[in-house]
């Protein structure tokens, strides 16, 4: 867990890689050996005080633990519920739609009679900024994770992390005036700069909006800061785990820290680093009132600029939903919400796939 | 001492310690330059946004109406009235997702720690990941095609608080399982040694051990949910006034004014209520986070 508990075990090195593998977690490796015992306490209990309570326990035993039991299905269920009834809503939609779902262009509700819609545009604005944020935080957050866990002296390393964990605690909404009242006219230059002397690169080519501010390129900006610390919090987590033999066993060869780094914590952290890098995007995916704030809608389609503007899943979402009345055109937007849905479920379903164990949350 | 004594002995060895050479410690230095640079670049945006939230709503926050009275009556462009009205729902709507949350939650992380073992706890502890991924627009939209298209009711405050108790609940069930996970097992081995039944001691000896960590968790839930804006937005309708009923009518909260003063109201006196809603909500969301370190730092257990 934390780097003290490596350092207070004395276990030898073959003992410690082989505790590397299955999981990091001294107490979770003990838990089932120590409840295995408990168990085992319990069921041979009876007999021996010669008690008439059965091995599964009194009324309030069973009692608790279905109730403990039926609060952890309460999770299942909710996932389950929430795929359920956004299909449910979005089918009759689906079926009424004149439009090819996946690849139109247009998002056209204001006819119950003649829906058509489709994602592209939401699905290419959306990947486009949430990308484009996981570029700028990915590099960073790895560089502030190394910065907190090999750098810093242990006594600032809490305060410093402190510092960057407010930038969680700051709502998104907030994130979203601050990005469109006071960064956009200040990067402003930036992106007129890009567009001036890289505009022949499709990423950086003239947009669909009249201005520079409220693009793709500002929103991406604001979702990198917004899941930087999600990076950094999970990434530092990992590379505070790094084995100490390792760290030890590259100082003894004489590596200067930066090679420390390279043959030690990198390896070691690698697949952290990238399942944290997925949580962020799974973050930025999903970000709405940030994103609705930020990128002005567009009227024409999207050309994969960056200085484009438009709508993600999200913000199209929640741009709408005062007009939520009628069941098909609402059904429309629960489709997109549906869409939303699974991307973020594959995207955080393979970053726990890629932590095996070592990250949690 | 030993080397120069050893020195005679052997003089045709080269030294067993070469200088590190140049390009390895301009790599070096390179990455600690890089490195320190990333910390400092995540400050900025972080100065730069408090400064500006401070700069621009500290003007609004002074005045006593702001935490007294609510916008009723006044004028988009007249710099009067205060929030009062949108805390009392972003508090109402937070503790209505709380009072489910918070013991389903807590219920949840007894069952993955204490009895859950199998496929099915595997499955649960999945799908708690899973939940924590879910962006707050689809649990929104879950939430109107379940009780708004199809169970038929209007929108209300209630509404938002089921919302957000699914934001919630990965939150409380992470941290309290992580603290559960803590408490060692001589303490349980001991209430059983002494014939007292599982839940017994769950309830008797391991939550309270583990409680501190699990108020701070739950702390940090409230904190999270209460800036939710996605849910306001398609769940709840917004008031000027103020209205404590959940169940009932429209209901302002922080996020929803914030959202709406931008949205509909371009005037100074708008400016003022967005940047002063701005800095009300991170003071609140400051006060929740500072409690749950305040009352970590009494935890029972330490990590």
């Amino acid at each position: 867990m934390t780097p003290d508990g490596d350092e207070a075990d004395p276990n030898t090195v073959s003992e410690r890689t082989t505790q590397r593998a299955p999981s990091d977690d001294p107490e979770t490796r003990d838990r089932p050996s120590g409840s295995a015992t408990m168990a085992s306490v319990t069921e041979t209990k009876p007999p021996s005080t010669g008690s008439s309570r059965t091995t599964s326990g009194g009324v309030g035993e069973r009692v608790f633990r279905g109730l403990t039991t039926g609060s952890g299905l309460v999770v299942v269920a909710a996932i389950a519920l929430i795929g359920l009834f956004l299909v449910v809503q979005a089918v009759p939609s689906l079926l009424a739609n004149n439009a090819n779902f996946l690849t139109s262009p247009d998002f056209n509700t204001s006819d119950a009679g003649n829906l058509r819609f489709g994602i592209r545009d939401l699905l290419a604005v959306t990947l486009l900024s949430s990308l484009m944020a996981l570029a700028i935080a990915m590099p960073i957050g790895m560089g502030i994770a190394l910065f907190l866990t090999q750098y810093t002296p242990a006594r600032l390393a809490r305060p410093f992390s402190y510092v960057i964990g407010l930038l969680a605690a700051v709502p998104s909404i907030v994130f979203g005036l601050w990005g469109i009242l006071v960064l956009a006219p200040a990067i402003e230059p930036i992106a007129q700069f890009l567009q001036t002397y890289l505009g022949w690169f499709f990423l950086f080519a003239p947009g669909n909006l009249p201005v520079l501010t409220g693009t793709i390129f500002t929103g991406g900006i604001v979702l990198a800061i917004m899941i930087l610390p999600i990076i950094t919090a999970t990434t530092r987590e990992v590379f505070a785990q790094t084995p100490r033999f390792q760290i030890e066993a590259a100082q003894a060869l004489g590596a200067t820290r930066w090679e420390v780094i390279r043959m030690a914590v990198l390896p070691y952290g690698r697949s952290g680093f990238i399942a944290a890098s997925m949580l962020g995007l799974g973050r930025a995916l999903g970000e709405t009132i940030a994103v609705l704030i930020v990128i002005r809608t567009a009227t024409s389609p999207s050309h994969l600029s960056l200085f484009d503007g438009g709508a993600t899943f999200a913000s199209k979402i929640a741009a709408a939903a005062s007009e939520f009345s009628q069941p098909l055109p609402t059904g429309a937007y629960i489709a997109a919400g549906l869409v939303l849905f699974v991307l973020t479920f594959v995207v955080n379903a393979l970053a726990r796939v890629v932590a095996g164990g070592k990250v949690n949350g | 001492m030993s080397a120069a004594l050893d020195a005679p002995e052997r003089p045709a060895v080269p030294a067993t310690f070469r200088n590190v050479s140049t390009a390895r410690k301009v790599k070096n230095q390179a990455a600690t330059v890089l490195v320190t640079l990333a910390f400092l670049v995540a400050l900025v945006p972080l100065v730069w946004l408090l400064v500006s939230v401070l700069i621009k709503g500290v003007p609004a926050i002074v005045s006593a109406d702001w935490w007294t009275r609510s916008l009723s009556g006044v004028t988009p462009d007249e710099v009067r009235g205060g929030v009062y009205h949108a805390i009392v729902g972003t508090l109402v709507q937070a503790l209505i997702a709380g009072i489910i949350a918070v013991p389903v939650g807590i219920l949840a992380a007894v069952y993955l720690v204490e009895y859950g073992r199998g496929r099915l706890a595997k499955i649960t502890s999945f799908m708690v990941d899973i939940l924590s991924g879910v962006p707050s627009i689809v649990a929104a939209l879950f939430i109107f095609a379940l009780f708004i298209s199809i169970g038929g009711l209007s929108q209300s405050g209630f509404l938002v608080g089921l919302a957000l108790v699914l934001l919630m609940l990965p939150v409380v069930i992470r941290n309290t399982e992580e603290m559960l996970q803590l408490v060692p097992d001589e303490l349980r081995e001991a209430s059983y040694a002494l014939g007292i039944p599982k839940w017994k001691t769950i309830l008797r000896i391991v939550l309270p051990t583990a409680l501190s960590g699990t108020v701070t968790g739950v702390m940090l839930a409230f904190a999270r949910v209460m800036g939710e804006t996605a849910p306001v937005l398609v769940l709840v309708g917004y008031a000027r006034a103020i209205n404590f009923n959940p169940f009932e009518g429209n209901q302002a909260s922080l996020p929803l004014l914030i959202y709406t003063e931008l949205s509909t109201n371009p005037s100074a006196a708008g400016q003022l209520r967005i940047w002063g809603g701005a800095l009300t909500l991170i003071l609140i969301v400051m006060v929740f986070q500072l409690a749950a370190s305040v009352i970590s730092r009494y935890s029972a257990i330490s990590k």
